[in-house]
């Protein structure tokens, strides 16, 4: 690759990362709009949510570059995403159970 | 001694060094926020009644930090770009301004802590306060530790870019990825907290 090639792509890179800004102010006010409608807590917590994902994978895929990555970065996030859900999902169980919730 | 792989990539893992160690940090630190994300799911499907964030805490002023932090992202990667170009006065303008940017949203937590505490609003009140004030107590301690480190390069750490140009931009990289995962951390927390 040539100085100028190197220089061109990232250039490129620079304007992924401003359309990426836009797109997250873009969604940050979504997110606020979206609260203002008093939707059902269920739907509420589900819109809300998908739009927290949408805009986390931005800044982790272009920010972070997880994009263009590494097979190895890639194997501990797969097994750091596992971990975290069966974290997430500890709450879940004990809640099917009824072990916490008194009577 | 010299640090081994800190430009050169490893042969085994077609990393350096430093791009290893930070995202093993980074898969640790998703389980210290996951654990307190999971104790939050825990509370609050027990609790019951919970409200809405919103009647508590000042959703202006998250929505003006959320987008305080959201631009700060964009002026650590500016910097890590600038580093790429070789223009290193660029990249202490962008870095200058991350720096700036995170003391921002210090400053307007502050306020929102003052606010809370003046209202006798404390983590002993309830739950739901005291769920808040752990969750952005430890972010706010991770922006505190992401300011300076960003602070050291952009004053004396920047020395290493005259020597070793290409390990500082790694170094600025790395730290940048913290910084990053700051802000997808707050990505999640406002929502959470402040809007449902």
């Amino acid at each position: 690759m040539t100085t100028s090639d190197h220089a061109a792509d990232i250039d490129k890179h620079v304007r992924i990362y401003i359309t990426v800004f836009v797109a997250l102010m873009v969604l940050t006010i979504v997110t606020v709009a979206i609260s203002r409608l008093h939707l059902p807590v269920h739907l509420a917590v589900t819109v809300a949510l998908v739009v927290a994902v949408v805009k986390g994978s931005l800044v982790a895929c272009y920010f972070m570059h997880l994009i263009s990555e590494k097979k190895l970065i890639y194997a501990v996030l797969v097994l750091t995403v596992v971990f975290f859900f069966a974290l997430l999902g500890l709450p879940v169980i004990t809640h099917e159970n009824g072990y916490w919730i008194p009577e | 001694m010299e640090i081994p792989y800190t430009v050169e990539l490893r042969r085994d893992t077609g990393l350096n060094n430093g791009k290893i160690g930070i995202w093993l940090f980074l898969a640790s630190e998703v389980m210290l926020f996951g654990a307190l994300f999971a104790s939050y799911i825990l509370i609050r499907t027990g609790a019951t009644s919970w409200p809405r964030g919103d009647t508590i805490l000042n959703v202006p002023l998250a929505t003006f930090n959320t987008i305080v932090l959201i631009s700060s992202s964009v002026t650590m990667v500016m910097a890590w770009a600038s580093l790429m170009r070789h223009r290193f006065g660029t990249f202490r303008l962008y870095m200058g301004a991350t720096v700036a940017l995170g003391g921002v949203f210090l400053v307007v937590k502050y306020f929102e802590y003052s606010h809370k505490f003046h209202d006798h609003l404390f983590p002993s009140t309830n739950n739901f306060l005291a769920i808040y004030f752990t969750l952005t107590g430890l972010h706010m301690l991770h922006v505190m530790g992401g300011m300076a480190v960003n602070a050291y390069f952009w004053g004396p750490g920047a020395k290493l870019w005259k020597t070793n140009p290409e390990w500082f931009t790694n170094r600025v990289e790395n730290s940048g990825l913290f910084w990053h995962f700051v802000d997808l951390v707050w990505i999640f927390l406002f929502p959470t907290l402040y809007l449902l």
